[in-house]
């Protein structure tokens, strides 16, 4: 995973960083995670084993080769896990967080504590049994990709909260000026779990998907099980099939449906169950939730380089959205930049206003609509193809094919009208906005003294219609965000004035 | 260029440009890339010949020479580059094209880089990387002691600059 980080990393700070004030530094020495993982780690690994096990155990008729394999099995991992926590040991010291890990490839990792953006705790099921946490520190290094921050898996609860005061405050002490002002202030709850909430979950397609991950489960798990599950399917197809064709299709439909709505009304509950959105005394933003596996995620807010306002076609047209935090340190795999669930879209206009500390959201600033030469590049994206493929199904295949893709093309087209709908950019005095597409529309404010560069891009099509995208780059989050196919003139002032000077050297008329 | 009315704002070009070796390069490279595409084509062409195979063997062949001729001078015309002490300041492409600006104080690593052909001809490619996980500035086919001048600068300006440039 993770190597050392190159000993230049912490060298090349600035040696006028605030002389460490003198913190009661309470860890110094080395520590090891927490004992228990002895029981958990083998429990969690083991949950997944399961069906494997009990196909081997169960099934096999007490076969001796399929006993010891198993026995083999849970030793191995028993075994791993011991050797995980005697070769792993962490502490903190003023500078930064290290992390001795492995026995015949020992990794050092070091994490300069002034460079933690995110502090992430999990608790899986078998954690949270044994009251146990696993923390995860985010550093937003962007140079070495998939070498982020280190874990620890785990330490208790109370250890982990702990460590996420101390690892945050340090990283808050870079700026000295609200150092001072942390004492005693009581969190604040910004937005919490609400049960209406639910009725954007059947919105979300996660049901659809969870549903066809089950099956693929259970069909697994009955294969290995070696039950006999096709027989009775294949009954039931042939019976249905001879129904009256109309009877077929009402029927599937409204069994998809309920299964897609069931399913997902249970991942939205899984995933975001006693959500709770705070503001900590320490200054860092807090999100918690998860009903099985809990998850709390904090993010230093100086860090915060704006919000992200996310509307998949269906939950738009229910008048719902979730939002994303924009982050350094956060939004890639395995990290959770969550900020809101989906809910109501006034919700997620309200909560980012809050987490922004914004009287207004800038999320819901009128926004600049792009010119009709944008509207016409994504009639053309959306209906061309279409026309082509048809062109090119009328030559080779039978007659019906082209006529369906035909059939599509207003559907299409309307899609295309949308995109150009969801165009658009503003700027408020804080905040760039720009927001774009259809089938998952997103909405970003990104903060204006967080874009460290632009990127200007002009394809051939574009430059016959005068159109440009202009890109702000930035340390958080997709790494940049764009606003697509504005007017050249219009985007490049757009540009000069949300950064000034950055862009004005390089402009003429 | 585009013969638009002088009033309107646009980007002016980075004032340097690469050198003239760099038509040489993209023009190795695109032969390259169509060789592998042709030999084999070739290859069954003689073994087993059909009307189709001639034709895109043909098509191959044409749209190759095509690009190897005009693709690179395209390039050249427009590829150019700026260091300011306050922002690196690129145009690349042909077909598309793309500005690049990044402002030193938040450039965190320039590294020069050279390929075999790119020895061969004494160039190097400058890229200058910041925070952001998009935004990598590079500057191809700059003669090597230029590149080197230029990252050297660049290191300078770039350590002279406090914060931790996110």
């Amino acid at each position: 995973m993770t190597t050392d980080l190159p000993s230049g990393m912490s060298s090349d700070l600035p040696a006028d960083l605030p002389a460490a004030p003198e913190y009661a530094e309470p860890v110094v020495d080395w520590h090891r995670l927490d004992v228990r993982m002895l029981i958990v780690r083998p429990l969690n690994e083991l949950i997944g084993l399961v069906p494997l096990l009990v196909g081997l155990l169960v099934i096999g008729g007490g076969e001796t080769w399929r006993i010891l394999t198993s026995l083999g099995v849970i030793v191995a991992i028993v075994l791993f896990g011991l050797l995980r926590w005697i070769t792993t040991r962490y502490r903190i010291t003023t500078e930064q967080v290290e992390m001795h890990t492995g026995l015949f490839v020992r990794k050092r990792l070091a994490v300069p504590r002034d460079r933690i953006r995110t502090v992430d705790l999990t608790a899986k099921l078998g954690h949270r049994l044994f009251g146990l946490s696993a923390i995860r520190v985010g550093t937003g290094q962007r140079d070495q990709p998939g070498e982020d921050g280190l874990t620890l898996d785990a330490v208790s609860s109370a250890e982990a909260e702990r460590l996420r005061v101390l690892l945050l405050t340090i990283a808050k002490a870079e700026n000295p000026a609200v150092t001072e002002v942390t004492a005693e202030r009581p969190s604040v709850v910004l937005s919490k779990w609400d049960k209406s909430w639910l009725r954007y979950a059947p919105l979300t397609l996660s049901g659809l998907v969870a549903a066809g991950a089950l099956f693929g489960f259970v069909m697994n798990f009955a294969r290995e099980l070696d039950i006999e599950v096709f027989d009775p399917m294949t009954q039931a197809a042939h019976w249905v099939a001879e129904q009256p064709i109309g009877l077929t299709v009402a029927l599937f439909t409204g069994v998809v449906l309920l299964v897609a709505t069931l399913g997902s009304v249970l991942v939205y509950v899984v995933q975001f169950w006693g959500y709770q959105l705070t503001r900590e005394p320490d200054d860092t933003v807090r999100v918690r939730r998860g009903l099985l596996t809990t998850r709390s995620v904090s993010v230093a807010e100086q860090r915060l380089r704006g919000v992200e306002l996310v509307e998949p076609l269906l939950l738009r047209a229910g008048r719902g959205a979730h939002a994303k935090t924009v982050t350094t340190g956060l939004g890639r795999k395995g990290e959770s930049n969550l900020l809101l669930p989906p809910a109501p879209v006034t919700e997620a206009h309200r909560v980012s206003a809050a987490v922004l500390r914004q009287d207004e959201s800038p999320t819901r600033t009128p926004l600049r609509r792009h010119p009709p030469a944008a509207l016409r590049r994504r009639m053309v994206r959306a209906v061309v193809p279409l026309l082509v493929l048809a062109a090119v199904l009328a030559w080779f295949a039978p007659s019906w094919t082209w006529q369906v893709v035909l059939a599509l093309v207003p559907f299409s087209a309307a899609l295309g009208w949308d995109r150009y709908r969801s165009l658009g950019h503003a700027l408020t005095d804080r905040y760039l906005l720009a927001r774009a597409g259809s089938a998952v529309r997103e909405t970003v404010a990104l903060q204006r003294t967080g874009i460290i560069g632009w990127r200007i891009s002009r394809s051939f099509f574009q430059r016959r219609a005068g159109l440009v995208t202009i890109s702000a780059t930035t340390a958080a989050g997709n790494g940049a965000y764009h606003v697509i196919d504005v007017a050249e003139a219009d985007g490049l002032a757009f540009a000069d004035e949300a950064v000034p000077d950055l862009l004005r050297p390089f402009l003429e008329r | 260029m585009d013969g638009v009315s002088s009033d309107v704002l646009r980007l002016r070009a980075p004032r340097h440009q690469v050198s003239r070796k760099s038509i040489t390069l993209w023009t190795l490279h695109a032969l390259i890339g169509w060789t592998v595409l042709l030999v084999p084509q070739l290859v069954v062409l003689i073994f087993a010949s059909s009307p189709w195979q001639l034709t895109a063997a043909i098509a191959t062949l044409v749209l190759g020479t095509a690009h190897t001729l005009v693709m690179p001078r395209w390039r050249y015309r427009v590829h150019r580059w700026e260091a300011t002490p306050d922002a690196v300041y690129t145009l690349a492409g042909w077909l598309n094209q793309e500005w690049r600006i990044a402002p030193v104080s938040r450039i965190q690593t320039v590294d020069t880089k050279r390929g075999p052909l790119q020895q061969l001809l004494g160039l190097s490619t400058v890229t200058v990387t910041t925070a952001s996980a998009a935004g990598p500035v590079h500057i191809e086919g700059l003669d090597h002691a230029d590149a080197v001048r230029l990252a050297d600068e660049l290191t300078t300006t770039t350590q002279a600059t406090p914060g931790d440039a996110t």
